[in-house]
């Protein structure tokens, strides 16, 4: 059972772990993951407990913050600048990309400080490093779900109705903002142990990235010979998405998600080979 | 089933200290130096491999430290072992290596069986969660699973004691009461190896007895444990080997209450010979000066390991230099925990209340032979005149010596093999009839 780094084969009482020293590359071992899934239940089922605890609004605060996103863009971008927001009225145009931008900003500065706040963890318990920015990612979920009652609701209220063909795209979509938002997570949290440099950068990097993303204008903006190299930002596609699956603007974005996928998938396999590779110290240096 | 649980081949592991800008602590514009210099150097080694040229080997001469060098040891299934040594030894380092928390650098460890560690506690408490809601949270980080929670949940909360607040936020506990519901979360892991790192020094007396019940407890279920303590009874009394570490390395590894009397002995740099060469610093006044103390056999011999069958002397020299006082010499030893086994005084009629002429004493009281324990004891050396009375000296742990038990028969522990009991073991004289 000579493995490299630590190999578990737990089978009930004969488990037999080995212990040693890692060399470069290691594999990432997402069996590890379904294994210590309880760790990771509570993980979330703490940060859940403990966010809206002794807040006097409590959990109208995942309203409260795509509301007032909304207005705002709506007065600034909608009224003063006057965007175009392709033939949607600006505010739900706004808010339907809000929406998904918000838990996956939270989701990724969340996640980017995982390793650092939860620095007693790391060096008096063993668990998958991993799980830690993936629980903070998954926390945000619930929070994703009222804000995306919150648009419902207003996609209602200005009378678009989307199709239940369309909606189906929606758990597509959340899951390709989860996973970039877990994939950059996973690249900062790794970084931020080492160089806290990363916490006063990642507000800069959302802010950037924000606007690398049709938030307040729609995408049909630019050039369409650039349309491509932009979907390579994951989050293009899903918002792009969502604008399409619920307020039916445009046609389905089948090359922008397509795109949007790829970007994902490159991000989250670097950062999750990387993070296995520097995961060993973390516990010296955190 | 295999007998080992835990088998450590030259574990080793090294930590950087000092510079902040070393390769190993890099600073991010060195890491991103790094990014494009190690490829381009790799590149420049693939070219001179290529036309034959030697590779020079990377030497790492940051400045590092080694927490554990060549650590090797075995422990069978169902030992409790305590890990013992002076701060920084290397302690924690182990029981974090063997949890998986941080690599080694080197060497191998092959673990069988589930691993549970409790290296602080209280892991993973939220304030702003119950006591309920933590024993959930806490029993998850330690590896336990929901329903083993839910089923011992009472029990936990019984442990703890502190039924009463376990539904507040434990941001309103006492240190007291979040120590007792942090152990009692902890001592009920079901793992098959525990690892427990200094818990027990935390905690009122009454909760640490009810601790070591726990733990004994614990052995009888046949688990291994790993135990790191700086309470020298503690490991003795719950572990039947204990390993001494110090400087990262094994220093010394067999039964327990030898290895712990080692270490004291060795920790408190103690001799069983202490010789006060300058008449002017040692202790005592204008009446009398202690000169020397050491521990004897009876052929005059100095030791420090006296045989548990042989007669030990405690050995006091002094001057006295006012004559006409009479004076008592004494001796008080007691055990490492600090329990005083015996204190003993200068009765022999030729010296008793008689006032003694100036010059060099030599007194000496003979232990007789199987009458102290196995382990380490602790000499205090005093000087009293009982009229006036007046102390002269009072010289506490002066000398230590270490009685040994070679198991040669000769012992009052007979053929018996196993720990003996008791803070003294004398060979009594026994009378047995058969009456009927």
């Amino acid at each position: 059972m000579l493995r490299e780094g630590f190999a578990s084969h737990s089978s009930g009482a004969s488990a037999v772990t080995v212990i040693q020293a890692s060399r470069g590359w290691v594999p990432l071992r997402l069996s590890d993951l379904w294994e210590y899934r309880e760790v990771l239940y509570y993980l979330v089922w703490r940060d859940l407990k403990v966010r809206y605890r002794q807040t006097l609004l409590g959990v109208a605060w995942a309203f409260i913050q795509p509301l007032f996103g909304m207005v705002l863009f709506t007065i600034i971008f909608g009224k003063l600048v006057k965007v175009p927001s392709d033939g949607l009225p600006y505010a739900v145009f706004a808010l339907a990309g809000l929406v998904p931008w918000n838990f996956f900003s939270t989701a990724l500065t969340q996640s980017s400080n995982s390793l650092v706040v939860n620095s007693a963890l790391l060096r008096k318990v063993y668990f998958p490093r991993l799980l830690l920015p993936l629980g903070r990612v998954l926390g945000c979920l619930p929070d994703l779900g009222l804000a995306f009652g919150l648009l419902l609701v207003m996609a209602w209220w200005y009378g678009l109705r989307p199709s239940p063909a369309s909606l189906a795209w929606v758990p597509a979509l959340v899951g390709l903002a989860l996973l970039t938002a877990l994939a950059a997570g996973i690249w900062l949290s790794a970084l931020n142990v080492r160089f806290r440099d990363i916490q006063h950068l990642v507000p800069f990097l959302v802010q950037l990235w924000m606007f690398a993303t049709p938030i307040v204008y729609p995408s049909s903006l630019l050039p369409p010979r650039w349309r491509t190299l932009y979907a390579l930002n994951p989050m293009v596609g899903v918002v792009d998405g969502f604008r399409w699956a619920l307020l039916g603007s445009g046609t389905p974005p089948s090359a922008t998600m397509a795109a949007s996928a790829l970007g994902a998938v490159i991000i989250l396999a670097t950062g999750a080979f990387f993070f296995r590779r520097v995961e060993k110290s973390f516990a010296d240096i955190v | 089933m295999s007998e080992i649980a835990i088998r450590a081949e030259n574990v080793s592991k090294r930590y950087s200290i000092g510079a902040q800008r070393s390769l190993n602590d890099p600073m991010l514009q060195d890491a991103i130096a790094a990014v494009v210099a190690i490829p381009l150097r790799k590149l420049a080694n693939l070219g001179r491999r290529m036309v034959g040229a030697t590779v020079p080997d990377p030497v790492d001469t940051s400045p590092h430290t080694w927490a554990l060098h060549d650590v090797s040891f075995e422990v069978p299934r169902g030992q409790i072992i305590g890990l013992i040594g002076p701060n920084g030894a290397g302690k924690s380092t182990l029981l974090k290596i063997i949890s998986r928390i941080t690599e080694p650098t080197d060497g191998r460890i092959e673990i069988h069986g589930r691993v549970g560690s409790m290296l602080e506690v209280g892991t993973g408490f939220h304030p702003e969660l119950t006591g309920r809601e933590n024993i959930y949270l806490s029993g998850a980080m330690l590896g336990m699973k929901k329903v083993d929670i839910t089923r011992r949940l009472d029990e936990i909360i019984a442990f703890s004691g502190i039924e009463k607040f376990i539904d507040s936020p434990v941001k309103y506990y006492s240190s007291g009461m979040y120590v007792r519901l942090g152990f009692a979360v902890a001592a009920h892991l079901e793992s098959e190896i525990l690892l427990i790192d200094e818990v027990l020094a935390v905690g009122d007396v009454a909760f640490q007895r009810k601790c070591l019940a726990k733990m004994d407890d614990v052995q009888q279920h046949g688990r291994t444990v790993i135990f790191v303590s700086h309470s020298m009874p503690a490991v003795t009394r719950l572990c039947e080997r204990a390993i001494l570490i110090a400087g990262g390395v094994v220093q010394k590894d067999g039964p327990a209450s030898q290895v712990a009397s080692a270490y004291l002995l060795a920790s408190a740099s103690r001799s069983a010979d202490h010789e006060w060469t300058d008449p002017s610093t040692a202790p005592g006044n204008e009446v009398i000066r202690l000169r020397r103390l050491r521990v004897r056999t009876e052929d005059g011999a100095t030791t420090d390991a006296p045989e548990i069958h042989s007669v030990i002397g405690l050995e006091m020299v002094y001057d006295v230099l006012q004559p006409g006082l009479p004076l008592g010499p004494s001796f008080e030893l007691s055990d490492p925990s600090d329990l005083c086994i015996f204190s003993t005084r200068d009765l022999e009629p030729a010296w008793r209340g008689i006032p003694r002429p100036a010059g060099r004493y030599v007194s000496t009281a003979w232990i007789p032979a199987n009458f102290l324990a196995e382990g380490m004891h602790l000499v205090r050396a005093r000087a009293i005149c009982p009229d006036p009375l007046r102390l002269h000296f009072d010289v506490p742990n002066a000398v230590a010596f270490q009685v040994v038990d070679r198991m040669d028969g000769q012992g009052a522990r007979g053929d018996w093999e196993g720990n003996v009991a008791g803070v003294v073991r004398p060979m009594l004289e026994w009378t047995t009839v058969l009456t009927k």
